[in-house]
């Protein structure tokens, strides 16, 4: 009698949880202008903000890559002093409001911050109000994901294969190109699709540190809010659909293709 | 067992202490907050909150006349949803619990009135001129619209779906300057933060901004900034269905025609209609 009670609570319980991400996007739906939808989406600005978005999330996640996966294993395998504050600094920022992210990427290579006056005077390189800048913008707010996923699975991938693999005469580099990265790969690959998602998605930290500049930082979230700030609900809707079909797309073939430890569905 | 309920006695005896000593506190001192109380429960009128959505470039002066205007009105507390204009007449028609409007322009303000939610016309309470805002020192040496337009000149606007955004432009169309903007940003305040830390040498953005700015910034007059048409027409008005529609109406009134409305808004440099 009390654990169906308890069960009856739980199915309540994960049915709102699941109505939480339902009903809002329901609401897109039904207020979305399907006759007018083409109009809205071939329009140049639409097009453009489409590939920008598509270009740097791409990159964003290309670099979270780069040097997240590196970050990552030092994490997860070297020890050294103060590692615990560069985990939690790894989170920043998750916990920083976007805008504020953009503002302290302002301070940091912005043409007057810390290491921008540098980039600027030797190399002739603003990063503000270009594509990179907003590349960059959206990896600072991806890294997280990555770094975070790649740690934890680098930390719970069986060492003893490691070591079997040494005994056997492989180098470090072999170890690690043959043993540790495919037995992490399906949460790599999680990470790397969270980062691409989250880089898709972001608004705050893109226009306060690359601006809006049509066709190099007008990646799709700042058109569809110009487009609110204009009054063109339909349009924003149209967009923001565009933007949920790519990902809801991307993400559904990923779970079950490539990112096969992930869902580990019984 | 005896132990714990020794415990949960002698916790009662500490919050009955507790409870006893603050009391005689309260009554002991805070004779004037008494009497308050007396006072505020005789008037017989039930506490009462107002909400007032307004444009963001707003918050200041309407913060400090919110809080002049609950000094005058015992139990009227003036809440406030500060916003984009645009976002806020879309809340206000989608139905959001409003009890007066505030835009920073009239065509945002005519969004509402064309949906049906304005009780009554809107009334223009306040005028916002263009201004074009440069690093203090004004190093660019900046004198008018022509120098936006020099070459290395990094200049930053207000993207054209916001209301400064298109009067930047009809001011630039109209003195004949033809401006390569680096960036299109959402919002004024994002103007002056680019401006502020040095990524943009100008931009073009309201008074009442560069005033905010504070030190960092500087103004430089505009051409015919003082033509009303290219100047942001605040506009007030209660919605349809106010919760509290006296308390609504007095607070329209007051934003509208007192002297002391008049003077805050002043010394926030929004001029008058």
């Amino acid at each position: 009698m009390r654990t169906r009670a308890g069960s009856a609570v739980v199915i309540v319980a994960a049915a709102v949880g699941g109505l939480v991400f339902v009903v809002p996007v329901a609401g897109l739906v039904w207020r979305a202008p399907w006759w007018g939808l083409w109009a809205s989406l071939s329009s140049s600005a639409a097009r453009e903000a489409l590939r920008l978005s598509v270009v740097c999330s791409l990159w964003a996640t290309a670099v979270c890559v780069m040097v997240g996966l590196p970050l990552a294993w030092v994490l997860a395998r070297v020890p050294f002093p103060g590692r615990r504050l560069v985990r939690a600094l790894v989170l920043v920022p998750l916990v920083l409001p976007p805008v504020v992210g953009g503002v302290a990427l302002l301070l940091a290579f912005g043409r007057r911050g810390l290491a921008g006056v540098y980039l600027d005077r030797w190399f002739g390189i603003t990063l503000p109000f270009t594509t990179a800048g907003s590349a960059l913008a959206e990896a600072f707010v991806a890294l997280p994901f990555l770094v975070l996923t790649a740690e934890s699975a680098f930390r719970s991938a069986d060492r003893r294969l490691e070591e079997a693999a040494r005994t056997l005469g492989a180098g470090p580099w072999t170890v690690f190109r043959r043993v540790t990265l495919p037995l992490a790969a399906p949460a790599l690959g999680a990470g790397a699709v969270l980062a691409w998602a989250r880089a898709l998605g972001e608004f705050g930290a893109t226009i306060t540190f690359a601006g809006n500049s049509p066709g190099r930082t007008t990646t799709i979230p700042i058109q569809v809010y110009l487009l609110l700030e204009s009054g063109d609900v339909s349009g924003a809707i149209a967009l923001s659909l565009v933007l949920l079909g790519v990902a809801v797309a991307v993400l559904a073939v990923l779970r079950d293709r490539w990112v096969g430890g992930w869902s580990s569905s019984p | 067992m005896t132990g714990r309920v020794r415990t949960a006695t002698a916790a009662a005896a500490v919050v009955l202490v507790l409870a006893a000593v603050s009391a005689t506190s309260a009554c002991g001192h805070d004779h004037q907050a008494s009497a308050r109380k007396t006072a505020s429960t005789n008037a017989a009128k039930p506490a009462v909150t107002i909400d007032v959505f307004a444009a963001s470039s707003l918050t200041e002066a309407f913060t400090e006349l919110g809080r002049m205007f609950e000094a005058s009105r015992r139990g009227v507390t003036v809440r406030f949803n500060f916003g984009g204009s645009s976002a806020l007449a879309q809340q206000v028609n989608d139905g959001a619990p409003a009890d007066v409007f505030a835009s920073a322009d009239a065509t945002t303000m005519a969004k509402v009135v064309d949906a049906g939610h304005a009780k009554g016309a809107p009334s223009v309470f306040a005028r916002n001129r263009l201004s074009i805002v440069v690093a203090a020192g004004n190093p660019k040496a900046v004198e008018g619209l022509a120098d936006l337009a020099k070459p290395g000149m990094v200049v930053v606007l207000c993207a054209p779906e916001v209301p400064c955004g298109s009067l930047a432009n009809a001011t630039l169309a109209n003195a004949g300057v033809k401006v390569q903007p680096k960036s299109l940003e959402a919002n004024v305040k994002a103007v002056v933060t680019k401006v502020a830390l040095g990524e943009a040498d100008a931009g073009i953005v309201y008074e009442t901004d560069v005033k905010a700015g504070g030190p960092k910034v500087a103004g430089v007059a505009v051409e015919g900034a003082d033509d009303p048409s290219r100047q942001a027409a605040y506009a007030i008005v209660q919605v349809v269905g106010a919760a509290h529609p006296d308390e609504a109406r007095q607070w329209v009134d007051y934003v509208t025609s007192s002297s002391e409305a008049r003077s805050v808004l002043a010394g926030f440099g929004l001029g008058s209609p």
